[in-house]
């Protein structure tokens, strides 16, 4: 197992760096760079953007500007944005805490709310339960985010029950540590509802599906036919293989954890890593763009590895292979 | 002595959309200790249905309609039907077991043998997991696994069918049920592995003298097995006999056909007997005779009503206006 996790690990070195490659070629192949806006600008002398591009090294050809970026990142050092003009590290790490917030919240909320309608759902088949989640659940699929937050801001804007804008209101840093969390908490529901509500639906889906297969399964009824009460034969029997196919899934969901939400977090103006990157590509702040990319492959090798841990653990089939 | 096992008038329909489907209708029968009846029929003739009532298991959208089946294993008469969901998991694997068709499925794969064993023992028997572990192992060691220690700490993946289905009937016979209902427990098998597991469980059966409700499609293994024979078609039971007269002389036209249409390996035959016309249709059906439309001995009220279950000779009970009388079948 340890020998397989170690391959695993060595495997994403070369991913790495390929993504990379690919990305930095894509970023390079979009015209223009980050300083035309200031070529575009008749009061920036000639001068000034010789200076600039040579501070930034946009003067040296796209390969060496790849190697020396990669030399840098070896060493741990992600380079300089050029909009802010600070180290990436710290711009990142800045933005990892609201992203980190906002996406774990409605991750875990998503998971609970999504497998246990999931598993009612399926119990209760075809009942007027099982319809209403279904009808609920599609509308989660079919509605989509922007929609959604938008006409929560609208309400949130005509009620006034939550504060909207942003992580923390401007006071945060003057209250104390009950109001400042209550500060946060309530600002963070509604970009949560809308990451919620569109992630649950999907997963209740897949529960009820993965569910209502396993109950057709012979050994259930095996299970039954040994005079098992019936809690057992579902819980013991039918939950444990239904949820195996949402191991899987899990793994890959928590690659999404630092990616952020693009949307959601520019509606809301949440401080968070996906509009970090969103804006850097925009402005062309190449190594801004290049940090966030290598998170989130980093994550999603990890969060497949985690995913196919957790299914060997529950399956002894994979186990043995 | 009255009989361990009396399943009186039992009908179990299907409400589907198209109508209603009469899986089984109207089946009597009775089973004492230490007796083997065999059910034969085609596909969708109702023989699962009839088996899965007992135990009652039959799930939305079928519905037990009517009838009584009586249990008498417990000392007492009890209606089976009329027991709650409660008492019936006392009954289910410990009174009466059950043995499913397909042993690859029947065995969940993420829990040990020993674990699936271990589960129904100390279900039933007020065991400590010690004792369980012990009765266990002399399970598998009756049912002939070999290594049953090392085994019980296996997975399902890592066994056989052949293997599987021993471990399925350990897992049945595990608190001596007085009665083992076994549906094709051999069809999902080839021919070799079959022919020991029926050896097996012959065996079992005779030492541990319990009543045994046999169903297959196969008349060859049924003959083997059974005391009894009860032939369904068309969710009804069409003729019900010692198995000596079901094979020797037959009288429902169907059972007569239906012998006919065996290969046979002494008299070389150009073309296989079959019998004409399709399976009958299952829903909405009228209250005549299923097996008219392709019977070569139908008369005109054959169509008209439905003729009754008579005994014919003792212990010989056939449905039909026109039996084959007198004579074997050859």
């Amino acid at each position: 197992m340890l020998k397989y996790i170690a391959r695993r690990l060595v495997i994403l070195i070369p991913e790495l760096w390929i993504i990379t490659v690919i990305v930095f070629t894509l970023l390079q192949l979009s015209p223009g760079d980050f300083l035309d806006q200031y070529r575009l600008d008749p009061s920036v002398s000639k001068e000034t953007l010789k200076a600039m591009e040579r501070e930034y090294g946009l003067d040296k050809p796209a390969v060496v500007q790849y190697f020396y970026w990669l030399g840098k990142v070896v060493r741990f050092d992600f380079g300089q944005s050029f909009y802010y003009r600070r180290p990436v590290a710290s711009l990142i790490y800045e933005r990892l805490l609201g992203t980190l917030v906002l996406s774990l919240y409605s991750f875990v909320l998503s998971w609970i709310i999504g497998v246990v309608l999931g598993v009612v759902s399926a119990l209760k088949k075809y009942t007027l339960t099982d319809k209403i989640l279904t009808v609920v659940a599609f509308s989660g699929l079919a509605v989509p985010g922007f929609f959604l937050a938008l006409l929560l801001l609208y309400m949130a804007a005509k009620t006034g029950w939550f504060p909207i804008g942003g992580m923390y209101s401007p006071e945060n840093t003057k209250m104390d540590v009950w109001n400042a969390f209550k500060d946060i908490f309530l600002r963070l529901q509604l970009p949560a509802f809308t990451l919620t509500f569109g992630g649950f639906a999907g997963l209740m889906r897949y529960m009820r599906g993965s569910l209502l297969d396993v109950l057709n399964e012979d050994y259930v009824e095996f299970a039954r036919a040994k005079g098992m009460p019936e809690r057992v034969v579902i819980y013991k029997h039918a939950l444990r293989n239904a949820i195996n196919p949402l191991v899987t899934m899990f793994g890959y969901s928590l690659a999404g954890l630092l990616s952020g939400a693009v949307i959601t977090e520019t509606i809301f103006s949440w401080p968070g890593l996906g509009r970090l990157t969103y804006q850097a590509l925009l402005q062309k702040d190449y190594y801004v763009v290049m940090a966030s990319t290598v998170i989130g492959t980093i994550l999603l090798v990890l969060g497949n590895l985690v995913g196919d841990i957790l299914l060997a653990a529950v399956d002894p089939r994979i186990r043995y292979e | 002595m009255a009989s361990l096992l009396s399943v009186r008038n039992l009908s179990t329909y299907f409400y589907l959309e198209e109508g209603v489907l009469k899986a089984v209708n109207d089946v009597s029968f009775e089973l004492s200790e230490n007796e083997v009846l065999g059910i034969v029929g085609e596909t969708g003739s109702g023989k699962s249905i009839t088996v899965r009532s007992i135990m009652r298991l039959i799930h939305y959208p079928g519905k037990i309609v009517s009838g009584q089946i009586i249990y008498r294993g417990r000392g007492k008469e009890e209606d089976i039907l009329k027991l709650d969901e409660e008492e019936m998991t006392r009954i289910r694997g410990k009174e009466i077991s059950m043995i499913f068709q397909d042993p690859l499925t029947s065995l969940n794969p993420l829990y040990t043998i020993g674990d699936q064993l271990m589960e129904t023992i100390m279900q039933h028997q007020d065991v400590d997991r010690a004792t369980a572990w012990k009765l266990a192992v002399e399970m598998l060691k009756k049912v002939q696994i070999p290594e049953p220690e090392k085994r019980m700490n296996s997975y399902p993946f890592e066994f056989s069918g052949g293997m599987k289905q021993r471990v399925v009937i350990a897992i049945a016979l595990s608190c001596n049920p007085k009665v083992l209902i076994a549906d094709e427990p051999t069809t999902a098998l080839d021919v070799t592995i079959q022919a020991q597991v029926l050896e097996l469980m012959k065996e079992l059966q005779r030492e541990l003298k319990t009543g045994t409700i046999f169903i297959t499609h196969d008349l060859g293994v049924i003959s083997a097995m059974a005391d009894r024979v009860m032939v369904m078609y068309g969710g009804r039971q069409m003729e019900l006999a010692p198995a000596e007269d079901v094979f020797h002389k037959p009288m429902h036209p169907y059972t007569h056909m239906l012998l006919k249409s065996i290969p046979r390996v002494d008299i070389k035959q150009e073309k296989l007997e079959s019998i004409p016309g399709q399976p009958p249709r299952m829903i909405d059906v009228p209250e005549v005779c299923p097996f008219a439309p392709r019977c070569p001995r139908r008369l005109d009220k054959c169509s008209k009503e439905l003729p009754p279950l008579e005994e014919l000779e003792p212990g010989h009970y056939v449905r039909c206006f026109n039996p084959v009388l007198g004579g074997d079948k050859k």
